[in-house]
């Protein structure tokens, strides 16, 4: 009698279940939020060398590591934000583990972003996946996929004048999730909100709404154009520190493979 | 106070240790090379010897205290003349007192110094604090460029060319062709004088000494020692000394003879007339030129004229450093100040030989040295009389 | 009339690089105050305070009085040069690289002969301007000038060996963002620089003047980042062996206490202000260490931009004055560590900065050009020490009198 985890492993064996990579290597070079110059900011992502097979340590290598909680593709926890300071179980340590493997399914915004920078993601365009895709489950990750993780350099942060211009939800988009009870929103870009989240009511929804619902938040996603808008499955464990509101992550997805059956995205 | 006189107190058995270029030889082996020649000279065993006086740039580590186990030696007067180019007429100085004073009977007065291939690097750089803080920092690394500097102001204030100071050199050169352990052995025009390779403007190669390895001695004893010994000696007329004259004057146009001079003569009762040869302290001809005008041969600002009416050669009218002095001899370091006095006391007692200047009684010596920032400090002169040939 | 100093021809390839030599380096204490003197072009020699005699050489007892009483003091500058001479012959390996040199006696207005180096322009019966500037040794020694500015003067081989001077030089500038790097820009290309590296961080941020800086002829934008270790050791392996001058404008500050402030903006003023000097100075140090005998672009100064209150705190810029601190003793060792290779290690204090971590203190407060102005001249006379604008100069001869006193004052106890 065969196990779903021994399907599973003979699936991953022959290809048939595909694991994709949907993280950004953790770079110095790599983008981190900027905020306005009073604030404490993001540390960038910065690594110090030990030793290296030398004097300092002589068959061994290795560095120090330093960053913020939510620098490179990271994961926000509901006590981030002022909205979840309170709810029960909010910090990485504390969130229950069954929550960080689960369905996921991805509505392609891409080319709506490609033509314009603060491309919204709106109730509209939710209903109208469903229309295509069905009704998103309860309990499913929701990810938006704008290709932007594609842009190299300044175009990525894409900062003006008047602030950062990147796709992202309106308020009545992340209500319209929340609705669905999902169980974490992700973007390509730097934040789950857009680049100009400033300007809404709430500020920044992505995060004041989906955290003061005990929702989580993926950021700095990449490769979403290898998934399926359904029938994937996500993994995206954040590291258990202590008190944590996020961490940096390898985010995977296990997708249907080419020489297997299954949608294709 | 009137001088004390010399009464009763002679120099005796001067000798000269050949110079060589490059020695791998210390200063210890020169000095004990002249000490032991002058001994034998005087008939005495190293052991006699109640007085010893020694000048040397190159003893380091030791002093002369160290010299005296190194030679087995066992005196009861030691001194120690750190006064480069001054030190042999100021050896002679304080130990004649010690003689007259019955605090020695015999005193060897010895230089010498060692050449090796990094001596002269070492020598400079720690040879004193304000050559360290104030003139080596600027270039010269040595003496040169100090006194070019001071033959520039010299030249300019007396009208003097460098074919006068050419002239200096030249003479002392053909003196230099009678003595055997010159190191120079080739005659010098004043043509090549004048064409040789820049030093420091105004100065040029045949302006400079070469350091060399060597080493000078003489005995100071009682009068009627020599006489039992059997041993010519040369009685001693005069001295005087000085350190840091004139220290207002801005550069050194002149040097401390000026201020003694006249003290010299008196002690010896004579002027400068009676003097048949000169031994100058000749580390560059300038000062030598500076040295007959201060000496009181002639005039400030003569001096010149002087070399041009004057034969400097051993058979000339004013016989000058008679065996070629430090610039066709070579200078062993310290006993460059002993080079004129040594040769002086074998011409005034009818034994210099090849060098020898015809009846010649009265020498006079003198000695500068230790260039400390910008000028020489010490000067030093004596005059010797002898009962000649 | 000195010869205009060309632009280097280029190296052959197949030639070993000239080894840094230093001319001689020992100096008593006493005469280590001509090189305090020099290091903030002041002309200093030492008085008695007894009877007023001018002392040179340096000295411990006056050479009129005896009294031990000596005091630096500023000196009048006025000589006469009363001989001259051109060296052509030293033992000494620096100088003989370098002959034939010139060398002179002054005779000061104030009273001492000096041994000095001559300009050029200068030889016997010229009056003269004394300076007292720092060797390749890093010791303080005497130069006779030109009374008044001769054209080109600053090219004289002897001068120049004596100064940073940017003429002909490569100069990497390492913030681009910070708003002394245009006028500073401007300045060094005024003095001759040949060509301008200027760094710049985090250009995936944007908001720096890159566009408009890296039009300019003869400039470079390069990233950049004091923070990052591989972009640093990426950049050296650029332009590591063309930086003749490095002038470091990278500065983190924020306003903020000790006991208020909180260590997150602390630990990027360290970072950024301390630590980022050092690993600039191990990144580029070996390039030019190995390169400040290399003819006329020679390796010649690292500068560092430091607050005053490196010296003493400004308790409402408590975190940062730390990192200041830090700094300025991280650049003390560096001097010492570069020290053999004749590397001058340059630190330019300023006052409050005219931008917006300043914006609502009073005047007076320094401008953009007048900082830049300031690292130019400091380049130009070879000085170690640099104070920029009225508020450095007040704070740095209130601390030599007494910290003590200024530590007070600082912390709103003076009147």
């Amino acid at each position: 009698m065969t196990s779903p985890l021994n399907t599973l492993a003979a699936a991953l064996g022959d290809g048939s279940v595909e694991v994709v990579d949907l993280t950004h290597t953790l770079d110095p070079d790599f983008p981190v939020i900027v905020l306005p110059p009073e604030f404490g900011q993001c540390a960038r992502f910065r690594m110090e060398e030990v030793s290296s097979y030398d004097g300092r340590g002589p068959a061994w290598k290795w560095h120090n590591i330093s960053m913020n909680e939510h620098t490179g593709t990271h994961f926000d926890a509901p006590i981030h934000w002022v909205s979840g300071r309170d709810v029960a179980n909010g910090a990485v340590d504390e969130i229950d583990p069954s929550v960080f493997v689960g369905p996921v399914v991805v509505i392609d915004c891409s080319k709506g972003a490609s033509a314009n920078d603060d491309f919204e993601l709106t109730p509209e365009i939710i209903e109208a996946w469903e229309a295509e895709h069905g009704t998103i489950p309860a309990g499913a990750w929701v990810l938006m996929r704008t290709d932007w993780s594609k842009r190299r350099g300044a175009e990525y942060l894409n900062m003006a004048d008047d602030g950062p211009h990147s796709p992202g939800p309106t308020p009545a988009a992340i209500e319209l999730l929340l609705a669905r009870d999902i169980r974490g929103f992700g973007t390509e870009t730097v934040g789950t909100d857009a680049g100009q989240g400033a300007h809404y009511t709430p500020p920044y929804p992505a995060h004041y709404l989906l955290h003061g619902a005990g929702k989580y938040g993926l950021q700095c996603l990449s490769n979403l154009d290898r998934l399926p808008p359904t029938g994937a499955m996500l993994i995206a464990p954040p590291l258990k520190i202590k008190g944590g509101t996020g961490s940096p992550l390898r985010v995977l997805a296990l997708v249907p493979g080419k020489t297997g059956s299954g949608e294709k995205a | 106070m009137r001088r004390q006189n010399y009464d009763g107190v002679v120099l005796t058995a001067p000798v000269s240790v050949p110079y060589v270029r490059y020695s791998q030889e210390t200063a210890h082996w020169w000095i004990a090379r002249a000490l032991k020649q002058t001994l034998e000279v005087a008939g005495l065993a190293p052991r006699e010897l109640d007085g010893f006086s020694v000048s040397s740039f190159t003893l380091f580590p030791d002093s002369p205290v160290g010299l005296t186990q190194h030679l087995g030696l066992s005196p009861r007067w030691l001194d120690s003349i750190p006064m480069g180019g001054a030190s042999g007429v100021v050896a002679l100085r304080r130990a004649a007192r010690a003689v007259q004073a019955g605090d020695a009977d015999v005193v060897a007065c010895i230089a010498g110094d060692a050449n090796r291939i990094d001596s002269f690097r070492q020598l400079l750089s720690s040879f004193s604090r304000f050559a360290m803080d104030a003139s080596y920092p600027y270039g010269s690394g040595g003496p040169n460029a100090s006194f070019a500097l001071i033959a520039d102001a010299y030249m300019a204030e007396y009208g003097v060319t460098r074919e006068d100071f050419g002239r200096i050199a030249v003479a002392q050169r053909a003196n230099a062709l009678h003595y055997p352990d010159a190191i120079m052995k080739k005659p010098l025009t004043l043509e090549q004088y004048l064409s040789a390779r820049p030093i420091s403007e105004p100065f040029g190669l045949f302006d400079c000494v070469m350091p060399c390895a060597g080493a000078e001695g003489f005995l100071v004893m009682r009068e009627d020692e020599a006489e039992r010994r059997g041993l010519a000696y040369a009685r001693i007329a005069g001295t005087i000394e000085r350190h840091n004259a004139f220290p207002e004057d801005p550069v050194q146009l002149r040097g401390g003879w000026v201020m003694d001079i006249d003290e010299l003569y008196e002690m010896a009762g004579c002027g400068p007339e009676a003097i048949d040869l000169l031994q100058t302290y000749d580390d560059y001809p300038l000062i030598s030129m500076m040295q007959f005008e201060d000496l009181g041969f002639c005039a400030k600002g003569e001096g010149a004229q002087f070399v041009r009416e004057h034969d400097l050669t051993i058979g000339g009218d004013f016989p000058h450093n008679t065996s070629g002095g430090q610039l066709s001899v070579g200078q062993a370091g310290a006993a460059g100040g002993y080079l004129g006095l040594v040769e002086a006391i074998r011409q005034v007692t009818g034994k210099a030989g090849p060098t020898q200047v015809a009846k010649a009684r009265t020498a006079m010596v003198s000695g500068f040295g230790m260039i400390n920032y910008d000028r020489g400090l010490c000067t030093s002169a004596t005059i010797i009389t002898g009962a000649g040939q | 009339m000195t010869d205009k100093l060309l632009p280097p021809a280029k190296k052959n390839p197949q030639l070993r690089q000239r080894v840094p030599t230093l001319p001689p380096q020992m100096r008593s204490r006493a005469a280590l105050g001509l090189t305090a003197a020099a290091a903030r072009g002041a002309f200093c020699l030492q008085h008695c305070d007894a009877c007023g005699t001018v002392q040179y050489p340096p000295r411990d007892a006056c050479c009129s009085c005896l009294s031990v009483d000596l005091a630096w003091r500023d000196t009048p500058r006025g000589g006469t040069v009363i001989a001259e001479t051109r060296i052509h012959a030293s033992p000494d390996p620096f100088y003989r690289e370098r002959l034939p040199w010139r060398s002179g006696l002054v005779r000061l207005d104030a009273g001492p002969t000096v041994l000095c180096h001559l300009h050029g322009d200068v030889g016997r019966v010229d009056p003269v301007r004394m300076d007292l500037k720092l060797d390749k040794a890093g010791q303080g020694v005497m130069i006779a000038l030109p009374k008044e500015r001769s054209p080109d003067m600053e090219d004289d081989p002897q001068l120049r060996s004596l100064t940073a001077h940017p003429k002909h030089r490569r100069v990497l500038i390492t913030d681009i963002r910070s708003p002394a790097t245009r006028p500073l820009i401007e300045a060094l290309l005024k003095a001759g620089a040949s060509q301008i590296f200027v760094g710049e961080s985090e250009s995936w941020r944007r908001g720096s003047d890159h566009a408009a800086i890296a039009a300019l002829e003869g400039v470079s934008v390069m990233p950049l980042d004091v923070s990052d270790p591989s972009s640093l050791k990426k950049l050296a392996a650029e332009i590591g062996g063309k930086t003749d001058i490095l002038i470091n404008t990278a500065r983190y500050v924020r306003p903020g206490g000790v006991l208020g402030a909180d260590t997150v903006f602390a630990r990027e003023e360290f970072e950024v202000n301390a630590l980022g000097l050092m690993r600039l100075a191990q990144a580029f140090g070996p390039g030019m260490t190995s390169r400040t005998a290399d003819g006329v672009n020679s390796a010649v100064a690292f500068v560092n931009i430091v607050s005053v209150h490196a010296l003493s705190a400004d308790p409402q810029y408590g975190a940062f004055s730390a990192s200041q601190a830090a700094a300025l003793s991280i650049s003390q060792t560096l001097r010492a560590e570069f020290r053999a290779s004749g590397l001058r290690m340059i630190n330019v204090f300023t006052g409050p900065t005219d931008d917006e971590w300043h914006q609502p203190l009073p005047p007076p407060k320094v401008p953009p050009k007048a900082l830049a102005k300031s690292v130019v001249e400091g380049l130009c006379e070879g000085l170690e020490d640099v104070f920029c604008g009225d508020v450095a100069k007040d704070l740095e001869e209130r601390w030599r009198r007494d910290p003590k006193v200024l530590e007070r004052e600082l912390a709103g106890g003076g009147q």
